[in-house]
């Protein structure tokens, strides 16, 4: 039985009258499966986020959790949901326990309630033997399972994550995704997180939706993406400065030829089998090839299917999106 | 449903739980707490010591007019002792107490509440850049609390502050009132506690919306000291211009910083300490009432 658990549609969000953010997106996430917003910075994943957890007003559109309409009965919302923002929002001053039992008296948890509750999670996140030390002492992966804590101390049915591993190093990075397994199997919650990094959706994910500019290009799980590709990808160059896409095509199993950059992108089954087959092919028109690469699909590949640039590519486009970021700063004010 | 959850609560929860979050900001930092108390006796010593008003109309400080023939001895006495006694005359008609240092030590109590509610609206802008208010908004606590635990921060501190201050001018020679006695302490913080839920509502309105720290950083400022001296903290407003009577006089630090010295240094006018209640008890109602509603519309990311 598959039970909606969020569930949008048409939602919306445009800041300042023309910078849209959010473009009329539709998906629905089901009970106990973890849901992955990928996409480059600036596309919309944290605003889309932010309206779901009912600090950011919809422009357009509706959406639910577990039933509940996020602009009518916000307050509902809140009381079942567990939020791990992309910042540190804990309280330097304060100590990791305090930090805790903060978020407590916010969901109006009882303090003998929360106690023993910040004793489970201080204990899930590895915390208990530095929750009387101040968090200004923590390190980035310390505060990050801080976060985590207290997003749970309210035991949400569902836990939104906004790129629950930005900044942090590979093994800490690597950590959290065990955290966050362990979560979905010992409470059986529901989580939506939202992720730049290709290979953590990837590795975490029962399902993602690849957005871009505001818009779901592709909604699935990462397997069926992946093979939805159709084969192995075999990536080359040649010496030679003319376009053998034609000759390629013909050869046995090639799906697809692109060329882009100088470099062919060939798309094909059997990619071990037909690797040698286009070299040898293309030497015998006399061609010389300088550089091969197979790869079986990625998310990154699914992601360049489907936006027509790679996810590096978009990223390098910081300029563009500081510039919208500070637009929409400026929104805000 | 939020039974279920192990929640029991009041429109009010959370309160107290932000509450003691700024404070602990504060006791706990032994640097600022050990500032807040220095600044006010820094403010006590320079103005209230360092302007020794009274000294101004003291005998020895008229030169006396050579007249010829030259004064007799008793003659000079006596003209010394009518200066004496005319300088009191001038502090009591001027200031209503005859120690400038009494009248200037209580209106500290106004400018410390001032500089103090200031700053609790600073850090809204901080809780919005560090993400805290995003995080404290996912939650059900009510958005009218997580001002109002500004506010009453501010007023806890301010009134320990006034209490210091009291301590500390009567150790420096604070001269009560005719009708002084300890009930008049909890009038004053009742009068402080007004016109902190009024000055820090004021000051949240201008930063609710403020993601940097500049913009009402200069408002602030530029208010802050004209406020200040556009009221009878240090002096008092009949002897100001008509203009800065007309803005003293609609100043509710005005009220407050009179209420406090009708409580503590002066003969108690007790229809003007009425008066002083229930103006800043209007602002405080007002400006509160302000403060909710911009933080229901505009407490959002």
């Amino acid at each position: 039985m598959s039970e909606e658990v969020i569930k949008t549609e048409g939602l919306t969000k445009v800041f300042n009258k023309h910078l849209t953010a959010v473009d009329h997106v539709s998906f629905s996430v089901t009970h106990g499966e973890i849901f992955g917003f990928l996409g480059p910075n600036g596309a919309g994943k944290t605003t889309t986020i932010n309206m779901l957890i009912t600090i950011l007003k919809p422009t357009e559109g509706k959406a639910s959790v577990l039933g509940f309409d996020i602009a009518k009965q916000n307050n509902n919302v809140r009381n079942v949901i567990g939020v791990v923002p992309q910042e540190y929002t804990a309280d330097e001053d304060l100590t990791g326990l305090e930090n805790i039992l903060l978020c407590a008296d916010m969901y109006g948890i009882s303090r003998k309630v929360a106690k023993e509750r910040a004793q489970d999670l201080l204990n899930l996140v590895e915390l208990t033997d530095f929750k009387d030390k101040k968090v200004q002492t923590f390190s980035g992966g310390m505060r990050r399972r801080l976060e985590l804590a207290c997003g749970l101390v309210n035991r949400p049915k569902v836990l939104f994550l906004d790129e629950p591993t930005l900044g942090l190093d590979v093994q800490t990075r690597t950590a959290t995704w065990n955290y966050i397994r362990k979560l979905k199997k010992e409470y059986g919650m529901t989580l939506f997180m939202t992720t730049h990094y290709l290979e953590e959706a990837d590795a975490l994910c029962d399902r993602v939706a690849i957005i871009d500019h505001g818009k779901i290009v592709v909604i699935g799980p990462p397997e069926d993406l992946k093979h939805g590709l159709g084969g192995d990808l075999i990536t080359l160059s040649i010496k030679e400065d003319v376009d053998v896409a034609e000759s390629i095509q013909k050869i046995e199993h090639v799906k697809d030829v692109k060329k882009d950059n100088g470099s062919y992108r060939i798309k094909a089954e059997y990619g071990e089998i037909t690797a040698p087959l286009i070299i040898e092919a293309l030497r015998k028109k006399g061609h010389t090839v300088t550089k091969l690469s197979l790869t079986e699909p990625t998310l990154n590949e699914v992601y360049l299917e489907y936006t027509g640039k790679s996810m590096r590519d978009a990223e390098e486009s910081r300029e563009a999106f500081a510039a919208q970021r500070m637009a929409m700063r400026r929104a805000h004010q | 449903m939020s039974e279920a959850n192990g929640n029991s609560k009041s429109r009010l929860h959370g309160l107290w739980a932000l509450t003691n979050r700024e404070l602990k900001k504060w006791y706990k930092a032994p640097v600022i707490f050990l500032l807040s108390i220095i600044q006010p006796i820094l403010w006590m010593g320079l103005l209230g010591k360092a302007m020794n008003v009274g000294a101004i109309f003291s005998g020895s400080s008229i030169p006396m007019p050579q007249i010829n023939p030259p004064l007799t001895l008793p003659q000079l006495q006596q003209l010394g002792s009518y200066f004496a006694g005319l300088q009191s005359n001038i502090m009591q008609g001027a200031f209503n107490t005859t120690d400038y240092f009494s009248f200037m030590s209580v209106g500290m109590i106004a400018f410390t509440a001032l500089f103090t509610t200031m700053f609790s609206g600073m850090s809204v802008v901080w809780d919005r850049r560090l993400g805290f208010l995003n995080k404290a908004l996912s939650t059900p606590v009510s958005r009218a609390v997580i001002i109002f635990s500004k506010v009453l921060s501010a007023t806890l501190r301010s009134i320990f502050q006034a209490g210091l201050i009291i301590v500390i001018a009567v150790a420096f020679g604070l001269q009560f009132g005719p009708n002084f006695n300890l009930l008049n302490i909890l009038g004053v913080f009742a009068i402080l506690f007004l016109i902190c839920v009024g000055l820090s509502s004021v000051f949240i309105a201008i930063t609710i919306r403020s993601t940097r720290i500049e913009t009402p950083m200069a408002v602030v400022n530029l208010i802050n000291l004209p406020l200040m001296f556009a009221s009878n903290a240090f002096f008092p407003t009949k002897f100001m211009p008509d203009w800065l009577q007309a803005i003293a006089k609609v100043n509710p630090l005005t009220y407050t910083t009179d209420a406090v010295r009708q409580l503590l240094i002066f003969n108690t006018d007790w229809a003007q300490l009425a008066v002083d209640f229930t103006y800043v008890g209007i602002f405080a109602v007002v400006a509160a009432t302000i403060g909710i509603v911009l933080s229901w519309r505009f407490l959002t990311k």
